[in-house]
């Protein structure tokens, strides 16, 4: 989910409560498309959905399922899940065929060392 | 000088006109009595492929001023009309098209609010509509409806103004009285309206955009609304601006106020619409006895022209403010409540009647209007007190 | 229909980061949707509602695309005046005769069903091409599970409470998908986001159409039905299974229906208590009620038979 081009910069979208009216632009509209990339949602998970690659047959039914727009796909195949805006609501793993997303409490230490790992590669 | 078609046309037609030669690409309307002949008129030219507009008949206000406002937010020019129960329908509808910042043109047939029910012309329509964003124009005559709806679009669709604007004349005695009219060349017309240049479109732009967004969060609202308020007082000197152009064109003046003999006035009626006719003439013949009356036509309502009336009134010993609706509850009726406020600028006082007069389409006659003078002349004697009164009815 | 993995490869036009609730029916109702839209830019429009207000937060939206919301009970009309201004532009000459564009309009059952019903009924018969979506989970969720004319008979909501005297709301849904096909438009249908085949092919047709096309998507909603988001798909399955939610469409007046298999086929019952919302009914007293509703859902899958029949070709 990387975020697109933007008028406004993350930091400045968090900073929105010291914008002035005048920065506003014309009649509240928002200049950025599908900026609520750069809104952060993952902090509302209690449980975490991990994907085991080596289960996944691609068949993406868990994307076309995601209320949160969360499974990551990239050429048909299934790259991963964007811990920043999942929720945690377990329907992927519902409606996973082959086993290859299981639901973990967030406190687990596999949600830990998925999400540190997660952020790292985010981070480079 | 352009070439001009002399004609003898209602308040209606003119609006007409006015919109054909300004040629919307969408407008959407509904019927209502007594505006209906706008919109009927304008469905011929659409019928005989004089104009490109995309004509959507909509099953009600709501949806009119609604479909207006989804597509002016897409990047068009935008006009609709109305009256009445009609106004009142879309009255979210208003706050919206100002706070998205949409600049549509509406015409409004000025006529009587139910209940009980009433076709007639009074301004109790559009006065609940005048604080919702909106600018306001009130025409005097057909003649004025038309220049009024030229220069909307140019109020509307400036760059620092980009608000909704509403061009109203008097149900009935307007809108269907025929007077003889002026109707400029359709290339001098056009070059003077010109085309719109949208910001932010929905379509047809160089970037996706979200328009009616959920503010909030931040006081976002709060900004939101103080930006909405800046934008209408810069409306001010732009609708001079805009207006003075076309006076040049078309050779009429244009002013926010419209002042008959107010310089040495002793005695000064502020009125809006159609019946200044009326009160002038009643001025004109008290002149003609020796007493300085005036008459206060005010044409641009919103923004109100606070320092323009000011400056007409500064000099009276009494000032009558008519009023075609009333404002139940509070001290007086909606024009006396802005022109009272006006004058709390004064260093003295002046003191004032406001008159409720001509609800539901009642007559407005010569010698009520001598009664509300003569009533002036007693006020500024201090023979009699202040306050509100309606003019006119048992 | 395109297959899942080129589905797949579309923009994503909903973005992550709104403010839906977790196993929200409605998102993946607008993702299914739009996903029919294919590669063609589109104009949504939405009512007020969950919604609205969870993807357009000042500053953030989710919408990856053009998106205007006016008010609650005129998407329709707002969304058809946007269609408007596409073909006033084009005939001033302002947009390329050849560039094409979808619009679509999201509302909930309250901003469909109730409020929003006139001007759906009026932007319908005028013939705009356009697509109208009901995202219906049966009540008004966003100002706290009130009952709408789509909240099913006995069903528990804040504004029909279960109680002593009264076991929940006392009347029969509307069968809004109907009373949108006797306006006669290109494609009427009915789906559900358990079924996403179904529903992304419906959606493929209905931005086909020439002409006005309307989509009612069964939408599960965790909060106000009274069950854990993760069963959001499966229960939306379990609608269709058990009859209640009846997958038809009328395309051009041919009326034409899913039909449950037998082996899939499960007593409503099955899908009643799962939900929290039903629960009162599951006391001994109320078994007349659970008839009740099992004999109304026959009867609605049997009247769309008839209509399939009446209609066939």
């Amino acid at each position: 989910m990387s975020a697109k081009k933007t008028t406004k910069t993350a930091q400045e979208l968090i900073d929105f409560e010291s914008w002035t009216s005048e920065e506003i632009p014309n009649g509240a509209v928002c200049e950025d498309a599908g900026n609520s990339a750069l809104y952060i949602t993952g902090g509302w998970r209690s449980e975490m959905p991990l994907w085991t690659k080596d289960n996944c047959k691609d068949c993406m039914l868990c994307w076309v399922h995601c209320p949160d727009s969360s499974i990551l796909v990239a050429d048909g195949k299934m790259t991963g899940i964007d811990y920043d805006h999942c929720k945690g609501c377990g329907v992927c793993v519902i409606e996973c065929k082959f086993e290859a997303l299981e639901m973990v409490s967030e406190s687990s230490d596999e949600a830990r060392a998925t999400a540190a790992a997660y952020e790292q590669e985010k981070g480079a | 000088m352009p070439d001009i078609t002399v004609l003898a046309a209602t308040g209606n037609l003119m609006v007409s006109e006015a919109l054909r030669q300004a040629e919307p690409d969408v407008i959407a309307a509904y019927p209502i009595t007594p505006q209906t002949a706008v919109v009927e008129e304008y469905s011929k030219y659409v019928a005989d492929g004089r104009v490109h507009t995309e004509y959507v008949n909509v099953e009600s206000e709501h949806s009119s001023l609604s479909a207006c406002i989804g597509a002016s937010a897409a990047g068009a020019r935008v006009a609709t009309a109305t009256s009445s129960q009609g106004l009142a329908l879309m009255w979210e509808e208003l706050h919206i098209a100002s706070g998205m910042r949409l600049p549509i043109v509406m015409a409004n047939a000025n006529r009587a609010i139910s209940a009980p029910i009433n076709i007639h012309g009074d301004h109790s329509d559009v006065m609940g509509a005048r604080d919702s964003g909106w600018v306001i124009m009130f025409a005097e005559t057909a003649q004025e409806a038309y220049d009024n709806t030229l220069i909307s679009f140019r109020i509307a669709e400036h760059p620092d103004v980009q608000l909704p604007v509403m061009t109203t004349l008097d149900g009935f005695i307007t809108t269907h009285a025929m007077e003889r009219c002026e109707i400029l060349d359709d290339e001098v017309v056009k070059a003077y309206v010109g085309e719109r240049t949208p910001i932010n479109p929905l379509i047809n732009g160089d970037k996706p955009v979200s328009h009616g967004m959920f503010a909030s969060l931040g006081n976002s609202y709060f900004k939101v609304k103080k930006a909405e308020r800046a934008a209408i007082d810069a409306s001010h000197p732009i609708i001079k601006q805009v207006g003075d152009e076309w006076a040049n064109i078309c050779k009429r003046p244009f002013d926010y106020v419209d002042a008959y003999e107010c310089d040495d006035a002793d005695f000064i009626i502020v009125v809006l619409g159609s019946a200044a006719g009326n009160v002038r003439a009643v001025a004109r013949d008290l002149r003609a006895q020796g007493i300085k009356a005036g008459v206060l036509r005010i044409r641009v309502y919103r923004p109100f022209p606070a320092a323009e009336v000011l400056e007409a009134l500064k000099g009276a010993k009494a000032v009558g403010i008519f009023d075609r609706s009333d404002a139940f509850g509070a001290q007086y009726g909606p024009v006396g409540l802005d022109v009272r406020t006006a004058l709390y600028d004064l260093p003295a006082r002046i003191p004032t009647r406001n008159y409720i007069y001509g609800l539901g389409g009642a007559d407005i006659t010569i010698q009520t209007i001598k009664d509300a003078f003569d009533e002036l002349q007693q006020l500024a004697a201090g023979s009699i007190d202040e306050g509100l009164c309606y003019l006119g009815v048992r | 229909m395109a297959s899942i993995k080129e589905l797949s490869l579309q923009p994503e036009r909903l973005v992550g980061g709104h403010r839906l609730c977790g196993g929200c029916g409605a998102s993946i109702a607008v993702r299914q949707v739009l996903l029919g839209a294919r590669d063609t830019e589109v104009v949504v429009g939405c009512a007020t509602g969950c919604l609205e207000v969870s993807t357009t937060a000042l500053p953030y939206t989710s919408w990856d695309t053009s998106f205007i919301h006016n008010a609650f009970e005129n998407a329709a009309a707002t969304i058809t005046g946007v269609e408007a201004a596409y073909k006033g532009l084009k005939a001033a000459g302002k947009i390329a005769k050849d560039k094409e564009i979808k619009f679509v309009a999201f509302g909930g059952d309250g901003g469909t069903y109730d409020i929003g019903f006139q001007a759906l009924s009026g932007a319908l018969e005028r013939g705009h091409d356009f697509v109208y979506v009901c995202y219906d989970n049966g009540a008004y969720m966003n100002t706290g599970i009130q009952r709408s004319s789509a909240t099913p008979i006995h069903a528990w909501a804040t504004t029909s409470e279960v109680g002593k005297v009264i076991p929940g709301k006392p009347q029969k849904r509307k069968d809004l998908t109907s009373i949108v096909a006797a306006h006669h438009i290109p494609y009427v249908a009915q789906a559900s986001v358990g079924n996403w085949k179904d529903l992304v092919d419906k959606a493929e047709k209905a931005f086909a159409a020439d002409g006005p096309a309307f989509l009612n998507v069964l939408a599960p909603c965790p909060r106000g039905w009274r069950y854990e988001s993760a069963q959001t798909v499966e229960i939306a399955r379990m609608a269709f299974r058990s009859k209640f939610w009846p997958l038809f469409e009328v395309a051009n007046g041919v009326w034409t229906m899913k039909e449950v298999k037998e082996k899939e086929l499960i007593p409503v019952v099955d899908f009643l208590k799962v939900q929290g919302r039903f629960k009162h009914l599951f006391k001994p007293e109320a078994a007349p009620l659970l008839e009740e509703i099992q004999k109304d859902v026959d009867e609605y899958y049997a009247y769309i038979q008839r209509m399939c029949a009446a209609s066939a070709q």
